[in-house]
């Protein structure tokens, strides 16, 4: 089996082009939203606004402005995380989301019965319905291309190599060397989602950030959907379902509890 | 400055950012805080038009710095490779001594038979000229002319040889270069530069800093710039402005370093190397005018040829162009056909001619590949186009140019009615650029073959087609013709039909081999022998070369270098020689002889190029058979300098061309091989960089009494249609600069069409500032109308600190600006931003002043 690929997102490089988006809607054959006629969003550059079923890539603009040309503006893209530990997998009902020999995380489009379950269950907002598809859907990491060697499709159209794909091992070091360097220059830069042993295992899609989560979007702390599991069932489930699936979630719930509790 | 790189040229801004992790830092100086500016290390706000301030600025600071007066490093560059100790004509006065004109300021009069130059003013430039010695003895050019000498033309060039320029090496002379441009800058202090662009005093004193420190023997500082720096009414001036600075610097021809024009299209720098300009002939030869002393070849030749520099070819490049154009018919008792060639009759630009449209003379136009109804004075463009009897769209879509008469903005709110406009309208379906063979000419002069990778839907041809059976056609009409004016169109060689059993890439099509093959030039006698490169050029018609500067991109019959992708091996220095073919001889840095010391030796390790190899065994001349001395230039580029001239060559007494220069002369194309601080020739609007304020501003010159530059054009002047505010008019108080966004492309042809693209900027907007915002009672995304004297425009608005208000002069003055991509066609539309800009412009290459003017904003 390969070993583990993703991607290392490092936002200090990004200069916001928005190549990925339009590299990965051409290799994935994704359509606009109302077939581009839109209006302007008013939020900076950002005009897309989030992850959907057609946004598989996403540019974040963020203005930190304390007056006229005094502050800095920040850009990211953003992508599904291909969690080591993926509520998505974890609550699909028909087994549409798989793990990959390249330890990512994909929708088989053609067993996806569009129940919504995984749209919740993602702490990061990353999937949607395809209204085309009537199915969910988010990155593959370019799935079909790592099957014949090529690298995913945003990666190879990012022009400063913010967006960098590889083994993630490989990834993580050079993402440590970045921080190390930036750090050394002053810059408050950290990882997010670099840590195997932080929150889900890591994440296999991972950034470089110079400010905290919260200000790109991204949750401190994300949860599966398992730990919610006790409390919204015990009213209307029968205990001995409950308890068959709190003992398959426990063994899950262990290696969680190992983990310290933010990814900063 | 003046180009906001990680927007407009990302891919390119992929090395910038490379540079960046290797520890180089970036600066962006702009009136925007632009994604160029989030990546950089530091941003400094300028208000829009004052780049030449805060250049001259950085000039004064830089020479009265301890650094460069105490590094030796910078005199012995400046001393020997520019031409600060050159000494100026006496009678020169400086902008200091005329309270902001130079010497030798006169009126301009329009001519009858084409009054549409728009010049303000002209200069006669006789006082910026080099104080001379007397000349030699020899040949006089008058009479060499009226008695037809030659080819060879050396005579003739060697007759053009002026007396030895005066020097002082000690730069002390009052009327040197140096201390005239020390005397220039004098009043550019930190402090002007904060009144005048509005840019804070200690951030600008913080780049003169960081510049200082990052050049010198071992380091190199770059400046990238793009179109910011040539919309203005002195933008030449700018780039001229920041070679001079660089020149002092020592950062010029050498690696890391330089003045970097950022292209916009593909091949924008193909289009201006083999010309879509009107006012020069293939690789930068100044089309023959009817204003100048061209009436004939060797007038031509007298008044275009630098004796004493690598242009003293000329006659070689000139002549070997024309047996390209005219073929066999191109002969030595006929000139070449010269007297054939068309010749200008003055400002041909677009604005020129679309000023002499609106007056209804020009019947037709051929519009390939722009946009003009959204372009420059958008209303005024569009009036100019209803006067026309035919015009020809070739594009991918009906863009707006190819609706104007039914969808224009006047035509939708009654101010034109459709009846009245007699132009008939033809409209050719276009491919795109992966539909056929041909080549890119990027922004480094690099030129790269492509194939085609696609077949182009429908009736779609290309635009080598359209020109192609355009070409044949016309000349099947005009074959019968006695007439004097059409035999040099029925004498035009016109042959690149594929060879029998080449099957066409669509029917009709020419070989696009066979032009690339034509513009390389060969033996005459045998068009198979191509030239290996432009030394091999002939004055008497025995090779044929359309464009000079392109010789030896395909310098065998099967050797198309420009089709070669082949890197360098990572971590080897190197300029990827093998990588495509650029102009001049594959050579990737100019100039690049003034990257070795005057030995010969590299500046410093670290900054080695190329160098001077004395011991290098030369083979004999193939030629001669003789023995060529030891010694060669070597490293890692193509030397810019005669490959085996020892850096202590004298000039040749009599020598022309190359032979006039030492072996220590590395800018090989100036009369006297020095970087020029001072200009004493080329430009119309004066031999040193100059603060003027834009055509249109709201503060009076702070520099000077003469507020704007003397010698600029404005063209149809006081017409309806071409309005402009007068200085500091209150009902248009703000700074408007127009922009692209990395989303579209230009006038949006090729993104506002497509889905992907319209969905990431979906509408027309204005940026402004949270004061102006407060100020206005405008809220993020509520409509605005901004307005100038040229007609108002409808869009949202986008309010945030990335733009803002400066303090200019004392004033406080908001800045805002519009990206210009939108029009009423395709999937993402929007108003004619341009119908706000005006028909003002560059003296010396006419381009508008679209990156400032002034406005009036309010909430819809």
């Amino acid at each position: 089996m390969p070993e583990a690929m993703g991607f290392f997102t490092d936002t200090t490089v990004c200069i916001g082009c928005k190549a990925c988006e339009v590299a990965c809607k051409e290799w994935n054959q994704l359509p606009a939203e109302n077939g581009g006629i839109r209006e302007l969003s008013g939020d900076s550059y950002d005009n897309t606004r989030r992850l959907d079923g057609i946004h598989w890539r996403h540019v974040r603009f963020i203005e930190q402005f304390s007056g006229p040309y005094n502050g800095r503006w920040l850009m990211m893209s953003d992508v599904c995380k291909h969690c080591v530990q993926a509520g998505c997998i974890e609550v699909c009902p028909t087994g549409a989301i798989i793990r990959t020999e390249f330890d990512t995380v994909v929708i088989q489009s053609d067993v996806c019965n569009g129940c919504r379950a995984c749209i919740s269950a993602c702490p990061f907002g990353v999937i949607d319905i395809n209204a085309v598809a009537g199915t969910a859907q988010k990155c593959t990491l370019c799935y079909d291309r790592l099957k014949v060697g090529l690298e995913p499709a945003c990666a190879k159209a990012c022009p400063t190599d913010s967006i960098q794909f590889g083994p993630i091992t490989e990834l993580r070091a050079r993402a440590q060397k970045r921080k190390d360097q930036l750090r050394a220059q002053g810059v408050e830069a950290q990882l997010y989602g670099a840590d195997p042993q932080g929150p889900l295992g890591g994440l296999n899609s991972f950034y470089l950030l110079v400010d905290e989560p919260e200000v790109y979007g991204l949750p401190r702390n994300p949860k599966l959907p398992s730990r919610n599991l006790k409390q919204s069932t015990s009213f209307s489930v029968a205990s001995a379902a409950v308890l068959g699936v709190l003992a398959l979630v426990g063994l899950r719930k262990r290696r969680m509890d190992e983990q310290p509790p933010s990814l900063s | 400055m003046g180009s906001n790189m990680a927007e407009c040229h990302p891919v390119a801004f992929r090395w910038p950012m490379k540079a960046k992790l290797n520890g180089a830092k970036l600066i962006h100086v702009d009136p925007r805080f632009t994604r160029t500016s989030a990546v950089s290390d530091l941003h400094v706000p300028i208000r829009a038009g004052s780049d030449i301030a805060f250049l001259g600025g950085l000039i004064n600071y830089v020479i009265h710095s301890k650094r460069w007066n105490a590094d030796p490093f910078f005199k012995e560059f400046v001393v020997n490779y520019t031409n600060a100790a050159t000494i100026i004509n006496p009678e020169f006065k400086d902008t200091e001594d005329m309270d902001g004109v130079f010497s030798g300021l006169a009126t301009f009069a329009e001519p009858q038979f084409w009054p549409y130059n728009g010049l303000l003013g002209r200069y006669d430039a006789a006082t910026w000229q080099y104080q001379r010695g007397p000349k030699a003895p020899g040949p006089v050019t008058k009479d060499l002319i009226a008695r037809r000498a030659g080819p060879p033309f050396d005579d003739l060039v060697r007759s053009l040889k002026p007396g030895p320029a005066e020097k002082d090496p000690t730069l002390q002379h009052p009327h040197c270069v140096f201390q005239i441009l020390k005397h220039h800058f004098s009043r550019y202090t930190p402090e002007m530069v904060e009144q005048v662009c509005g840019s804070p005093k200690e951030k600008f004193i913080k780049v003169a800093e960081m510049l200082l420190e990052n050049s010198g023997r071992d380091r190199t500082s770059a400046f990238a710039y793009a179109v910011a720096w040539t919309q203005h009414t002195y933008g030449v001036q700018m780039i001229g402005c920041c070679a001079l600075l660089q020149l002092l610097l020592g950062n010029i021809g050498r690696p890391g370093a330089g003045v970097m024009a950022l292209r916009g299209h593909a091949a924008i720098q193909g289009s201006t190397d083999v010309p879509t300009l009107y006012h020069s002939i293939h690789g930068y030869m100044n089309a023959p005018s009817a204003l100048r002393p061209h009436e004939t070849l060797r007038d031509y030749m007298a008044a275009e040829t630098s004796p004493t520099s690598y242009y003293g070819n000329l006659p070689k490049f000139l002549v070997s162009y024309l047996k390209s154009v005219y073929g066999p018919a191109a002969t030595a008792e006929n000139d070449f056909g010269y007297d054939w060639h068309p010749k200008i009759l003055g400002d041909h630009s677009h604005i020129a001619t679309f000023a002499a449209m609106a007056e209804g003379k020009v019947k037709g136009m051929v519009c390939v590949g722009q946009n003009p109804a959204t372009s420059l004075n958008g209303s005024a463009t569009r009036l100019a186009m209803r006067e026309l009897e035919w015009m020809v769209v070739k594009d991918n879509w009906l863009t707006e140019t190819a609706t104007h008469w039914y969808l224009g903005p006047e035509v939708k709110d009654g101010a034109v009615k459709v009846g009245d406009i007699k132009t008939e309208i033809f409209f050719f379906p276009s491919t795109q650029i992966a539909e056929y063979d041909g080549s890119f000419t990027n922004t480094q002069r690099m030129l790269q073959w492509h194939s085609k990778a696609s077949d182009a839907p429908g009736d779609c041809r290309t635009d080598t087609w359209f020109y192609h059976n355009l070409a044949k056609r016309l000349k099947k009409a005009y074959a019968g013709s006695k007439l004097s004016r059409d035999q040099g169109w029925n004498n035009v060689l016109w042959a690149f039909d594929p060879d029998p059993g080449v099957k066409p890439i669509y029917p009709g099509e020419p070989d696009a081999l066979k032009i690339l093959r034509e513009i390389n030039g060969y033996q005459t006698a045998d068009p198979k022998q191509h030239l290996k490169g432009f030394a091999e050029l002939k004055d008497d018609g025995s090779t044929t070369c359309a464009s000079w500067i392109y010789c030896g991109c395909f310098p065998a019959w099967d050797q198309n270098l420009t089709a070669r992708r082949e890197p360098d091996p990572p971590g080897v220095p190197g300029a990827h020689l093998k990588w495509g073919w650029a102009w001049p001889a594959n050579r990737r840095v100019m100039y690049n002889r003034a990257s070795a010391d005057l030995k010969g030796n590299p500046w410093s390790e670290r900054k080695r190029w190329v160098w001077w190899d004395a011991s290098f065994v030369n083979p004999p001349d193939p030629k001669t058979g003789k023995v060529v001395p030891r010694g060669k230039w070597v490293g890692y580029d193509v030397p810019d300098c005669g490959a085996t001239k020892a850096p202590d060559a004298k000039p040749k007494p009599d020598g022309i061309g190359l032979d006039a220069l030492s072996g220590a002369q590395p800018f090989i194309m100036r009369a006297d091989g020095k970087g020029w601080l001072f200009v004493p020739a080329g430009l119309v609007d004066g031999p040193l960089p100059t603060h003027y304020e834009p055509h249109e501003s709201p503060v009076k010159n702070l520099l000077y009494k003469q507020q704007s530059s003397p010698v600029h054009k404005l063209w149809a002047p006081g017409k309806p249609y071409n309005q402009i505010a007068a200085v500091g008019d209150p009902k248009f108080p703000y700074v408007i600069s127009t922009y692209r966004l990395t989303e579209h492309y230009l006038a949006g042809a090729m993104s506002r069409w497509l889905p992907w693209l319209s969905e990431l900027q979906p509408e027309l907007f204005i940026e402004l500032g949270k004061d102006l915002a407060r100020e206005k009672g405008i809220r993020n995304l509520d409509w605005v109308i901004i307005t100038s004297p040229r007609g108002h425009v409808r869009a949202k608005a986008l309010v945030t600190d990335r733009i803002g208000v400066m303090n200019v002069a004392g004033k406080r003055i908001h800045h805002v600006g519009m990206p210009w991509h939108w029009g009423w066609m395709g999937l993402s539309t929007g108003d004619v931003v341009n119908d706000l800009t005006s028909w003002v412009g560059d003296p010396n290459v006419s381009i508008h002043e679209g990156k400032a003017f002034v406005c009036n904003v309010e909430r819809a």
